[in-house]
């Protein structure tokens, strides 16, 4: 192996993204009435892998599972929620963003899908009040530096303690040669509109901005001093509270375990399948319908709950995409194929859609959207094999137009009489889902072609076949039963045999269409620049500054501008 | 005397910096001086702002010029800017940058670094002038109240020192730093001082004592290693305050030594002879020896605290820059860049103290507390002396660093005075058997009767054995009248 890598910390085999508030390590979540309070209060021991100590309210990935998870379950288990107040439970720190020492010693494949998890993470701070009106108030009591600050800057409204000092700050640049924060600089510039040259400054001050000039560069909204803190938190909570259009019940549902098995290669959850191909460095990714049609109410979904097949399976697909990107790195094509009844699977995406001002519902596409854009973003080859027996439709088949390519046969294979293989579209295809460029992946396949889109809005409901799926350009490639298994086989180690660093970029580059947003800013420039200073050894060289920091020792560099 | 509405700054101000041509630093220093003046009025010694104080002022740092006794209102005291003189061909003398000539400006990349270093020795000067502000109502004695009154002139001027240091090399930055100096207030809960021991109150004339042995000591401890710094002027400022820091340690030692004095003799002279006879003893009127311990209990894990954790990046930052030295640096015989030596650290593991071998460099710290650990218990052992010389039979002891503490290794733990750890339940039921109880506060409290007359003393201290600057027992040090 290139890189020494960190051992998981208590002799874990594999990173676990489930977690559930009776067995964080790192947060608190209390709710009271429509008001819950996020504190971070980092234990120093917890780290996830050995050989470093979280000091300072700094984190890991261990620690950022667990805010995920908080945030996943104000959306689902607390609808009454309105707002959040994210504060330190340490004394005089507020958080001092990524762990160095874990950064120092985790290799490049970590540190980057670390980042990338970090940055969805926040991503869905600021989602939980865009569309579902939990407002965020961030306490910084002390030191908010580095991803800190990142942290600070996902709150719709930031209040820094005026004690003199607390202070922000993004001290990478001078202090360990690396891009700030865990976005880069778009929240700063973009989303704060801090000045660009004042943007400069302070990423050059070490110890960061404090006080009233923090306030006046825009890096936070308010100032507080220790002895009103508490007064003016609740003032603001209350204002924030008023801007909620939250008004789900108090009672909300329960996010159970998400059931899966390992066994060999095979990991199996109630409604999805990975098997993993290790000679092809291929996982098998089968999705699986529903059973039995929609429930007939509200009422009756409430009552299933968790269990509810579309909340169900976009649980299950998160948890395996993210145990896929984080510890299975040699894996690097992900092949979606489907099962099931697409009349069952369109009928859950219309009662979702016909229900969706119901807060459940409402959350639940939400969550698809989330789970889509993980997708999305997920550096590996996706492909999409659309066969008969499959049922990509609507969200099915939104994860088909996720894919680098789709396959899909015509016909029949000889000795199958399943009937042959269709797409169908419906209305989740058009709107509800939208990737990170604010477009929907239909939309974004058809930029150079809108009328294409009518058309296909037309089609909303039918049963499209392969020649047909073709022409309209809803995949990349139909072949009959004679020409299928070579095609997909020759593509298929073809694929393999290139460059995955290449691939990286290539499927980076083409999956993104269009317009910007600072989503999409956020990725591409943490792609594009972090990573390629994390690989720079003015970064990780031996006598690099990451490498150096906490030595006392200075770091070397090239100076040589590239 | 300094006419405070019209001060001409270029002559009235003592220094040997050439003020007088320095336009930068005098415009500074006129924006920064009538705020200044303004906070020692506001939180500078309480209600002795008119009286005529006997007191020393530097004036040039030659042996002639440097200790100038006489009567002065302290608004009006001559503060001044004087740095021990430069030395011909002075080198930085460790880290990196080790055997180039010291720096005479700031090199840009160190100027972050440089300026937290000033601002946080800075903070401190004032804060301590805080925190002992309402002591001179219950001074034991004119003597002492002097002594208390030159302790805090002096802790003004050595914030003038930093405020040069920030007014002269770090320009806008420097100027601000210098304002927020006299914006923080000890123990105040919106603007506190930086550093914790210096927002705890000084409630009482024995915690002063405590105060300015302890923490003036580990004063001394930071100003020595900053005097070692590769930056000139830094150090050149910190060698003059060291000057001037000692007679804040004697006032210290003196003044715990002539409490412990007055109850070895009070309790002799009653015929006590046990020390832990604490009523009896207490009637007498004086500090009973096991109360005294309590108070060491206290103020000395407060002062370990302030040197951090004991693993630092930063002091290892500071080290490897050429900013911060050792104690006694260029004294120490190796290779003054410590890259690949070790420091045993005293650290938790598995439950356990434990020494561990850390990088020499990270662990800087720990070696100036051991250091300033070394140089605590030489004046305890002067202590012991006094008691062992009256014929009572207790010692006075430093307790374990792991004792009491709230920064670093310990902080979550609770350990008895002598290292063995307890659980939360046990520590609460000893506690007060090692920690000043209120009943314990009360006492000391209820003995804080000023004694204004010129040779009077309070009961529980016993006079000194010379005066200052060589007066009789009867000088008048403070004209209370006046
Ligand atoms: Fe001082
Ligand atoms: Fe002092």
């Amino acid at each position: 192996m290139a890189e020494a890598e960190h051992k998981l910390a208590n002799g874990k085999t594999r990173i676990d993204f489930q977690t559930a508030p009776d067995a964080y390590r790192h947060w608190k979540l209390a709710v009271e009435g429509d008001a819950a309070t996020l504190t971070m209060d980092v234990d120093e021991n917890a780290g996830l892998f050995e050989g470093y100590q979280l000091k300072l309210n700094s984190y890991d990935l261990g620690v950022d599972i667990e805010l995920a998870d908080a945030l996943l379950r104000l959306r689902f288990e607390h609808p009454s929620v309105k707002t959040v107040v994210m504060r330190s439970g340490k004394e005089r720190v507020f958080c001092a963003g990524a762990n160095i020492r874990m950064l120092a010693g985790a290799s490049h494949a970590h540190k980057v899908n670390f980042c990338k998890f970090t940055n969805e993470t926040r991503n869905y701070v600021e989602d939980a009040s865009e569309v579902s009106g939990i407002k965020t108030l961030c306490v910084v009591n002390g030191t908010a530096a580095g991803g800190g600050y990142e942290l600070a800057l996902t709150a719709d409204h930031i209040m820094l303690v005026d004690d003199g000092t607390a202070a922000v700050s993004l001290p990478e640049v001078p202090l360990l040669a690396v891009l700030p924060g865990t976005g880069g600089l778009t929240r700063v510039v973009d989303k704060r509109k801090v000045r660009r040259d004042h943007a400069d400054v302070f990423c050059t001050i070490e110890e960061g901005i404090r006080g009233k000039r923090a306030q006046q560069w825009r890096l936070v909204d308010e100032l507080a001093p220790q002895s009103k803190l508490t007064e003016k938190v609740a003032e603001r909570v209350q204002a924030l509270a008023s801007s909620s259009s939250r008004n789900g019940p108090q009672k909300g549902v329960t996010l159970t375990r998400v059931a899966r098995t390992f066994s060999g290669d095979d990991i199996v959850y109630s409604s999805l399948k990975v098997s993993i191909d290790r000679a092809a460095r291929i996982a098998n990714i089968m999705v699986i319908g529903p059973e039995a049609a929609p429930p007939a109410s509200v009422a009756a979904m409430l009552e299933q709950g968790a269990q509810f097949w579309p909340l169900r399976i976009a649980r299950e697909l998160d948890d395996a995409i993210l145990h896929l990107r984080n510890n299975e790195f040699e894996i690097g094509t992900f092949v979606f194929r489907s099962e099931g009844d697409a009349a069952l699977v369109r009928a859950y995406d219309e009662f979702l859609l016909a229900q969706k001002d119901n807060w459940f519902a409402h959350e639940i596409l939400h969550l698809w959207k989330r789970v889509l854009k993980r997708l999305d973003v997920t550096s590996r080859t996706i492909v999409a094999m659309i066969e008969p027996g499959s049922c990509f439709a609507g969200t099915f088949a939104e994860i088909a137009f996720a894919a680098d390519r789709s396959y899909m046969l015509i016909g029949q294979m000889e000795g199958d009489n399943r009937p042959p293989a269709r797409i169908v579209l419906c209305g989740t295809n058009f709107g509800p889902y939208p990737m990170s460029n604010g477009l929907t992946r239909l939309q974004s396949r058809y930029l150079g072609d809108p009328g294409q889109l009518d058309e296909l809005k037309g089609m909303q409901g039918e049963g499209i076949e392969a020649d047909e799926a073709e022409e309209l350009g809803l995949v990349t490639f139909a072949a009959d039963d004679i020409d299928w298994n070579d095609e997909v086989r020759v593509f298929l180690e073809e694929r393999a045999s290139f460059s995955p660093d290449c691939l990286t970029g290539l499927e980076a580059n083409l999956r993104f269409v269009g317009p910007e947003t600072m989503e999409t800013k956020i990725f591409a420039r943490l792609t594009a620049w972090q990573n390629w200073i994390f690989q720079r050894p003015n970064a990780v060289g031996e006598e690099g500054a990451l490498r150096r920091y906490g030595t006392g020792r200075k770091p070397n560099f090239d100076m040589r501008r590239v | 005397m300094l006419d405070l509405i019209n001060v001409d700054y270029s002559t009235q101000i003592p220094n040997n910096v050439d003020l007088a041509s320095d336009r930068q630093l005098l415009r500074a220093l006129e924006k920064w001086h009538p705020g200044y003046i303004d906070w020692w009025k506001a939180m500078g010694p309480d209600g002795f702002q008119e009286q005529l104080v006997y007191l020393r002022t530097a004036v040039s740092v030659d042996p002639k010029g440097w200790a100038k006794f006489g009567y002065v209102k302290m608004p009006e005291y001559r503060w001044g800017i004087l740095l021990a003189p430069q030395e011909e061909g002075r080198k930085v003398n460790f880290g990196q940058h080790m055997g180039e000539p010291a720096w005479q400006e700031i090199p840009g990349e160190y100027r972050a670094m440089l300026r937290r270093l000033v601002v946080i020795q800075g903070d401190t000067e004032p804060a301590s002038v805080e925190q002992q502000r309402h002591l001179g109502k219950t001074a034991p004695s004119l003597y002492d109240m002097r002594n208390l009154f030159q302790v805090n002139v002096e802790e003004g001027r050595h914030l003038w020192a930093m405020v040069y240091l920030l007014h002269k090399y770090f320009g806008r930055d420097g100027r601000e730093e210098a304002d927020e100096l006299l914006v923080r207030r000890s123990g105040d809960k919106d603007k506190p001082r930086m550093l914790g021991a210096f927002n705890e109150e000084t409630p009482d004339w024995l915690s002063f004592f405590m105060f300015t042995f302890f923490t003036d000591r580990d004063g001394k401890m930071q100003l020595e290693s900053l005097a070692q710094s590769g930056f000139d002027p830094l150090s050149r400022t910190c060698r003059f305050m060291l000057t001037e820091e000692a007679h804040h340690m004697f006032v210290g030692e003196t003044g715990v030594g002539r409490t412990i004095q007055r109850t070895c003799e009070a309790m002799k002279a009653a015929g006590i002879e046990d020390p832990n006879d604490i009523a009896r003893i207490r009637a007498l009127g004086v500090i009973d020896l096991p109360t005294v311990q309590k108070k060491l209990n206290v103020h000395y894990p407060l002062t370990l605290d302030l040197f951090g954790a004991e693993i630092s990046t930063n002091s290892a930052n500071f080290y490897n820059a050429g900013l911060k030295g050792r104690f006694q640096e260029t004294k120490i015989d190796d290779d003054h860049r410590l890259t690949n030596s070790t420091y045993p650290v005293l650290k938790m593991v598995d439950g356990k103290i434990a020494k561990v071998d850390e990088p020499a460099l990270t662990a800087l710290n720990m070696r100036l507390r051991d250091d300033y650990t070394e140089d605590c218990a030489k004046g305890v052992e002067r202590w012991n002396k006094i008691i062992e010389k009256e014929g009572i039979n207790f010692r006075l002891d430093l307790p374990h660093v792991a004792f009491n503490r709230r920064i670093g290794e310990f902080r979550n733990i609770n350990a008895t005075p002598a290292g063995i750890l307890l659980s939360d339940t046990d520590w609460a039921k000893v506690r007060d058997d090692y920690l000043p109880s209120s009943s314990d506060g009360d006492f000391i409290a209820s003995l804080m009767k000023p004694a204004y007359e010129p040779g009077q003393y309070a009961s529980w201290i016993a006079p000194p054995r010379i005066g200052i600057d060589s007066k009789s027992g009867d000088f008048e040090y403070v004209k209370i009248a006046a």
